[in-house]
């Protein structure tokens, strides 16, 4: 059999290389391969052929296909990048369009902050603790040595429901319901809602959200309460801000404190924020009264402990700088979605 | 409480600390300043002259060509003022000097008013004679503004530096007084804290004085109500000479913003400063009957007060009476028929303790608080009013007012049991609860400087607390003490050495949080609103008159109407919310809120109510519908795990809602809340005015039915079968029926039904409606056969044909 198979394949490849798409690289494939295939044909002669001819043959054809064929592949894969490419190019976006919103709601201010100084304190073991919103004055007022004829038993601060009943004015009964149990330690945070009878204004509402904490033992001191109150200010306010605490009066501790810190805004410096103090007042704190102990039942011979009570909503106004406090109540959704 | 630096200097010699490092100092203490200012603020080059030749302006009629005297020379100054004269003397700002505020406008002027010599109308003036407004004191503690301040009656000369002269060159402070320190209302209790704050020597005032005569029974003094007035004290004076106070007196009442009046009224204000004590000045003449009684008034007794008004009392309030009738309400104000006026000639001094309580109730009922009134209400001690009173001779004495009677006459029956307590307390205790270790010296030290006379004995503390110390009674009381001068920044920090287990979330904390997730998850806003609103609310939500919501808990003495129930629904600050956003032109509003709602369970709330925690979710916008808020729904109680079979059955019934378009929510056969479209009414009277959509959820039921013990269930590795169902049904059958065929007839194998399509219309004919299910069928064990799932789909088909729907082909 006289075939020049080198003649076929640079023919083949010169066809190959010059083929302008897939389709014409799938002609040249079954003019070679395809039943009437110029390759296919040599094939079908072969039983013509002696064995020892047809092995010769067989293993140039052999070589000749998978050339042909190799070079099909690689012209093949060549047509398809550059059909991607095409595909990919055509199919480019201006990012900066605007995106598609994931409309996720937010938290109120007064929730984010409640959140932050809850998980501070639950970071340091304290168990959270609730109590009735509307309550008894005995809880209130009485346990926790506010006696009756007591200015802040007055009208004018306390919404009263009855003689007996009230709207909680802070959410120290619920320490006097604990305290009360006489499971010590104690070492709690208690939160929500408490009620003033203030008219509502820039800095007042009549209803606002504390959070408090006790802890009680045998011997827990004001030093105690002086460093777990400066790792919750650190925790808040950042770690470079400074605590001071000064003497202050609560009928529910003795000795008592209030806890400034360091201005956030000057560094300490006196700016307009802290009115040119250099110090923030936080929070009211001190060592549980002996009187309190008494009246809830207790040992006071056996209890020394702290307390402490924050406002939340003082706290949001101050971390985020909002200057009038009508605007936590009011639900513009403007308002409330700059919070996360 | 004001008290400012020359009045504190008096009782603290040697004080040497003003301003900034004083109020740092002393606020550390437990006296916190809240603001102080320097008196001469904005004041420069201001000095006394003596206007030596007054010649009018020769360009314009107003005004006046002073030469004034400066001791050193004489200068040219302009003025319009009409109340100047030829040998006045007045303070005047020299060129390049600072007034602190202008005659000409009422401006706040934060840096002062610089002045500069210039010409006025073509003539020179070198500076500016100044009226006591322009000094920056209020006129009205000066007798009033009539122009340029007359000087002349103080003892200065031109030249003087007229800041001093006015006693100006001062610091004024204002404390903050916490309540258990009544003896810090008062200017010597202030110094007494300064002293010890500084290491300065506290000095008392002069209570000592050499009475002129003698008489036991000038006036008779009884006591009917002891329970209000445990103590009443008299002195006498006779030959009373009224006039004008010195300058120095003047000057102290001035700096604290008390107007001066004469001698006598300025010693009693000027004591009342001092020591915190009101007193009474009566004229003896107008006495009748030489005789004082205290008593509780009648009902509707009338009483013309000093100033002027006529007030009706009642049987809680307590009177000074004279022989025939009222002349003073007990603690609060004098009456007009025996105040004294500068024709009186005898004096009758009153100072007495009253019960705290009453006359806060008592000035609270009429109306009428006062310096005196504020300072009863908080409780004085009675020793202090008698050291009072003889200071009050003492300086009727040194301002020659009259003649002192040496008897004093009073009421005081527990004179001898109001002494020195005696207190012994540990040290050891002390010094554990501060955390610290002082000395018993260390300890003595501190507190002798605030007279609790301590002696040590061994490890304890002996110490004697003056009767005007109310709020120290144990050791507590003492460690703060110790720890106030010791220092409360001395303290080191630790924290708490404790064995506790801290606790897991509740449930209701877990699902509180879950259902915030889902609300946000959903963009909506947390909103907070009032706890209290009006009762008007349920009108505007068209509760029916006999309605249960209605049953709500008043408050007894509320702001306002607004504010006057507890709210037992979200509903109203959820829409009350939206209208707020949608009045602002906002197109899309969705809140949430969780809070407490407040259901009564006795008539006369003996016991505290239900508070039952509450999500309600509210909304208006595209994309919302009843279906939305449905999914809300169904999220929350999927994220609460609620165990029970979960239904929504309409309800036409709540007066807020559309009747047809809303559902009670059950879990089994508790219904738990609703969910559906606000009533076209109730959006009107709320002015929203596109579809708004709601849900209120008691969390309280939601906790008692959920489980989060629950257990995983397996997923099946095999691939799924899915067959689509197109019926036509029967126009009332409702979805919920067709969906319960195809989970009771698809057993285990159905894992889940999709309803894709629903239709009605000319096409399926009027009584019918088409529906189209996406069915999925899948086995945990092994790939399901079509033989297996068309089983299922007949016995489904069989269900379903008994409700009378057919599949269409």
């Amino acid at each position: 059999m006289d075939i020049n198979l080198d003649k076929i394949k640079d023919k083949a490849i010169e066809s190959i290389d010059n083929a302008s798409d897939l389709k014409a690289l799938d002609d040249i494939r079954v003019s070679y391969f395809g039943k009437k295939g110029e390759i296919t044909a040599i094939m079908q002669r072969f039983k013509e052929l002696k064995d020892e001819e047809r092995k010769e043959l067989g293993k140039a054809i052999n070589l000749v296909k998978s050339a042909i064929e190799d070079e099909i592949k690689l012209r093949q894969k060549k047509f398809t990048e550059k059909i991607l490419g095409e595909k990919l190019k055509r199919e480019a976006i201006d990012v900066t369009l605007p995106s598609k919103k994931v409309n996720i709601g937010h938290l109120h201010p007064c929730t984010i902050v409640y959140n932050d100084v809850r998980k501070i304190f639950e970071k340091m073991g304290y168990t959270v603790v609730t109590g009735p919103e509307i309550e008894y004055d005995l809880y209130n007022f009485e346990k926790l040595n506010i006696e009756k004829g007591h200015p802040a038993r007055d009208e004018q601060d306390t919404f009263y429901i009855n003689d007996k009943v009230l709207l909680r004015t802070q959410t120290s009964p619920v320490q006097a319901r604990v305290m009360e149990k006489g499971k010590l330690p104690i070492c709690i945070i208690s939160a929500g809602r408490v009620f003033r009878s203030d008219s509502v204004d820039a800095t007042h509402s009549p209803t606002f959200h504390q959070i408090e904490g006790l802890v009680v033992s045998d011997n827990i001191s004001f030093a105690d309460l002086k460093g777990t109150l400066t790792v919750f200010a650190k925790s808040f306010f950042g770690n470079d801000i400074k605590t001071r605490f000064r003497p202050h009066h609560f009928p529910f501790t003795e000795p008592s404190a209030e806890m400034d810190v360091s201005c956030f805004k000057c560094g300490g410096k006196g700016c307009r924020f802290c009115k040119n103090e250099g110090w923030i007042e936080i929070l009211g704190c001190g060592m549980v009264n002996p009187k309190v102990y008494e009246l809830c039942g207790l040992d006071k011979d056996k209890c020394q402990g702290f307390a402490f009570g924050i406002g939340i909503e003082r706290l949001a106004l101050l971390k985020y700088e909002i200057d009038d406090m009508r605007l936590l109540y009011e639900n513009d959704m403007r308002f409330l979605n700059q919070f996360d | 409480m004001k008290a400012s630096d020359k009045f504190l200097k008096y009782y603290v010699k040697d004080l040497d600390v003003k301003g900034k490092e004083f109020s740092e100092a002393i606020t550390m203490t437990g006296t916190k300043v809240e603001t102080y200012e320097n008196l001469s603020k904005n004041l420069e080059n201001i000095i006394v002259v003596r206007l030596d030749k007054i010649e009018k302006h020769p360009n314009a009629d107003k005004l006046v060509v002073c030469q004034c005297n400066t001791g050193k020379e004489v200068i040219q100054i302009v003025t319009g003022a009409p109340n100047v004269y030829e040998g006045m003397l007045c303070p005047a700002v020299l060129d390049g000097g600072r007034v602190a505020a202008s005659a000409h406008d009422d401006k706040e002027h934060p840096d002062g008013i610089k002045i500069k010599a210039g010409k006025l109308r073509d003539v020179l003036s070198n500076g500016m004679l100044c009226s006591i407004g322009e000094l920056g004191r209020p006129a009205d503690l000066y007798g009033g503004d009539d122009g340029i301040l007359d000087m002349s009656s103080i003892d200065c000369k031109p030249g003087d530096d007229a800041i001093k002269a006015l006693n100006l060159d001062d610091t004024l402070y204002d404390f903050e007084i916490t309540s258990n320190r009544v003896d810090c209302y008062s200017v010597i209790g202030i110094a007494r804290e300064v002293a010890a704050t500084f290491g300065k020597t506290f000095t008392y005032p002069k209570t000592t004085f050499t009475p002129s005569f003698k008489d036991n029974s000038y006036i008779k003094v009884e006591v009917l109500d002891q329970d209000l007035c445990p103590m009443f004290a008299t002195r006498f004076v006779k030959n009373l000479k009224i006039e004008d106070s010195p300058e120095w007196l003047k000057d102290s009442l001035r700096a604290v913003g008390i107007r001066p009046i004469n001698n006598i009224v300025d010693i009693t204000n000027f004591v009342m400063m001092e020591y915190g004590q009101p007193m009474h000045a009566y004229d003896y003449d107008t006495i009748r009957g030489k005789k004082i009684v205290v008593k509780r008034a009648k009902d509707n007794d009338k009483f013309t007060t000093l100033d002027g008004q006529e007030r009706e009392l009642n049987d809680s309030m307590l009177t000074i009476c004279d022989g025939e009738g009222a002349i003073g309400l007990a603690g609060i104000m004098g009456g007009e028929n025996s105040m004294i006026t500068k024709d009186c000639k005898n004096l009758l001094l009153e100072a007495a303790n009253f019960n705290g309580v009453n006359i806060r109730l008592s000035s609270k009922k009429l109306g009428l608080r006062t310096e005196a009134s504020n300072l009863f209400e908080k409780g004085l001690d009675p020793n202090n009013a008698i050291a009072a009173l003889n200071r009050a001779c003492a300086l009727i004495e040194d301002l020659h007012c009259g003649e002192i009677c040496e008897d004093m006459i009073y009421f005081y029956p527990k004179e001898k049991e109001n002494v020195n307590r005696l207190l012994q307390v540990s040290v050891d205790k002390i010094n554990n609860l501060l955390g610290v270790d002082i000395d018993a010296l260390t300890m003595k030290k501190v507190l002798d400087r605030i007279e609790l006379t301590t002696e040590i004995d061994g490890n304890s503390l002996k110490i004697s607390v003056p009767t005007w110390r109310q709020d120290i009674w144990n050791y507590a009381d003492v460690a703060e003490e110790v720890m106030r001068f010791y220092g409360y920044d001395k303290v080191d920090e630790s924290l708490p050495n404790l064995d506790i287990v801290p606790s897991i979330s509740s449930k209701s904390d877990i699902i509180e949080n879950a259902s915030m997730l889902v609300a946000r998850f959903n963009g909506f806003d947390e909103a907070m609103n009032y706890s209290f609103e009006s009762s008007k609310v349920y009108d505007k939500l068209l509760y029916s008159s006999d309605a249960k919501e209605r049953n709500y808990i008043k408050i007894f003495n509320p702001l306002g109407e607004d504010f006057e129930i507890m709210r037992t629904q979200l509903v109203n600050g959820i829409l009350k919310s939206l209208s707020t956003n949608y009045n602002r032109g906002l197109k899309e509003a969705k809140l949430f809120e969780i809070a407490n709602i407040y259901l009564p369970l006795d008539e006369k709330i003996e016991v505290l109510p239900d508070e039952r925690k509450t999500i309600a979710m509210g909304g208006f916008g595209k994309n919302l519908d009843f279906f939305s808020f449905k999914g809300y729904v169904e999220e929350i109680l999927s994220a609460s795990h609620v165990k029970g079979k979960i239904s929504f059955v309409k309800n036409e019934n709540i007066s807020y809602m559309h009747p047809g378009r809303t559902a009670d929510v059950y879990i089994d056969d508790v219904c738990i809340g609703f969910v559906g479209e606000v009533h076209e009414i109730v959006l009107k009277n709320y002015d929203i005015h596109t579809r708004t959509y709601l849900l209120q959820l008691d969390l309280k039921n939601i906790i008692e039915k959920s489980d989060f013990m629950f257990k995983y269930s397996e997923v099946s590795k095999f691939p799924r079968s899915e067959r689509d169902l197109s019926m036509t049904v029967p126009k009332d059958i409702t979805i919920d029926k067709i969906e319960e065929i195809l989970k009771v007839r698809g057993g285990k194998l159905l894992e889940s039904i999709e309803l894709f399509d629903i239709y009605e219309g000319a096409q399926v004919g009027e009584n019918f409606k088409s529906v189209a299910y996406n069915l999925s069928f899948g086995s945990k064990d092994h790939s399901l056969t079509s033989e297996e799932v068309d089983k299922v789909i007949d016995k489904i088909i069989n269900g379903l044909k008994t409700l009378g729907i057919e599949l269409r082909k």
